[in-house]
């Protein structure tokens, strides 16, 4: 048996196009657009979310036999906030400044819903190794989102990426002026907006 | 109470939960299509802030902060395990109280009543609470005692309230105007918050 079977590769790499967790099955919206501003935040953001995802996916996964149906949703909620509890304490002990922009928004990842509704809709009825890669595919699709509206709004707001600086001086000194909009907060929506506009775009037959 | 009412004021208009920090996202698109549903959305979601937030500002306070419970030791690393066990428990409480007492509002909320437990209003209000807590007593955002708490849960609950009906409004009239096709339905949606979020945006200047 190969290591990636047709039905595993799909679980692994559906959620990056088609089953797109933000844009098409709307999870996970909230932190989306709020850590968005710049292009760092966004990926550890985008990391800690794969992280807990796939690893949650396949505890819960493990134990699924044994949870009873109707204290299953606060079983998965503890799982998930001992892990973000350890992803937390980490990004302070490694990454301060980070943690520090991500504010509340770590904390959130417990809330986030791309983990409940990955565990209700597939850690519980499939396999842990089936499950942890679907987990990896749906952070992964997550993180992509995040990059682009991240990408798109440090550069046009702060015209800079991963804090380097880059639109040259001398489009400053032609009167090129960053677009301060950009990082209002009400801007990644409508670039959430436009984003899931070309995807459906593109993708002809979701219509 | 100039403290308290500034507090409420603020928590409604400039630190508005979906329109300043994007909090409870996904039930607010999910459940704006009518305004009757998302009216009721709005009140649970009120009353189950209006309870956990003081409930946890209790634990915070009296049980997770520093040399709370032994000397020396600092436990809150523990508040989202602890914060979240609160809120899924308050919310199953909440929901066997409207199955008792008022069973066509239970109808009517159906599975949205128990998924309040993993609306990110809610675990939001309360972190954003343990943040509070630590701002200085000049701050116009601090939390410094129990009725801060519970002003702040009150204006937060309002604050969604307001805005998941503003949008169930918009939505139902925009039934019938023509939206390009891969733009209809989700795509628009979000434009249209983004658009109400520029025009909340100008409470921000606001000094109470």
């Amino acid at each position: 048996m190969s290591i990636l079977s047709k039905a595993n590769k799909e679980a692994l790499v559906n959620p990056l196009n088609l089953n797109n967790p933000v844009v098409m099955q709307v999870l996970g919206i909230c932190s989306a657009l709020a850590v968005t501003a710049k292009l760092e935040p966004a990926i550890v953001m985008g990391l800690s979310v794969t992280i807990i995802t796939a690893f949650s996916n396949l505890i819960i996964s493990l134990i699924r036999k044994s949870i009873p149906n109707r204290i299953r949703i606060i079983v998965q909620l503890v799982v998930v906030a001992a892990l973000v509890t350890i992803v937390s304490q980490v990004l302070k002990a490694f990454a301060y400044d980070v943690s520090v922009q991500l504010s509340v928004y770590v904390g959130l990842i417990i809330t986030n819903c791309i983990l409940m509704g990955r565990l209700e809709a597939f850690a519980m009825m499939n396999k842990p190794w089936p499950s942890f890669l679907d987990g990896i595919g749906n952070g992964i699709g997550y993180a992509l989102i995040l990059i682009i509206v991240g990408f798109v709004r440090e550069l046009l707001g702060s015209g800079t990426l991963l804090n380097f600086q880059v639109i040259p001086q001398w489009c400053y000194d032609h009167g090129y002026v960053n677009n301060g909009m950009m990082t209002m907060p009400a801007m990644s929506l409508i670039i959430v907006g436009c984003v899931i506009w070309a995807h459906r775009a593109y993708n002809k037959e979701l219509n | 109470m100039e403290h308290l009412l500034s507090l409420f004021v603020r928590s409604i208009f400039v630190d508005n939960m979906i329109f300043a920090f994007f909090l409870g996202m996904c039930s607010y698109l999910a459940v704006s299509k009518t305004v009757k549903t998302a009216l009721g959305l709005g009140v649970a979601v009120t009353f189950v802030l209006l309870i956990t937030v003081p409930v946890d500002y209790l634990l915070q306070v009296y049980v997770l902060g520093p040399d709370c419970l032994v000397e020396g030791v600092d436990l809150s690393f523990l508040s989202f395990i602890l914060f979240i066990a609160v809120i899924a428990a308050i919310v199953q409480l909440v929901e066997m109280i409207v199955e008792r007492f008022s069973p066509s509002l239970y109808a009517a909320l159906g599975i949205f009543l128990p998924l309040i437990a993993v609306n990110c209003a809610i675990m939001g209000a309360s972190l954003f609470m343990q943040q509070r807590i630590t701002m200085p007593d000049t701050n116009s955002q601090a939390i410094t005692g129990i009725w801060d708490a519970l002003a702040y849960a009150l204006g937060s609950g309002i604050g969604w309230l307001l805005a998941i009906t503003c949008l169930a409004a918009i939505r139902e009239k925009m039934a019938y105007t023509d939206v390009p096709r891969p733009l209809q339905g989700l795509g628009i949606t979000f434009i249209t918050v983004g658009l109400m979020a520029m025009a909340f945006m100008c409470f921000s200047g606001l000094n109470l």
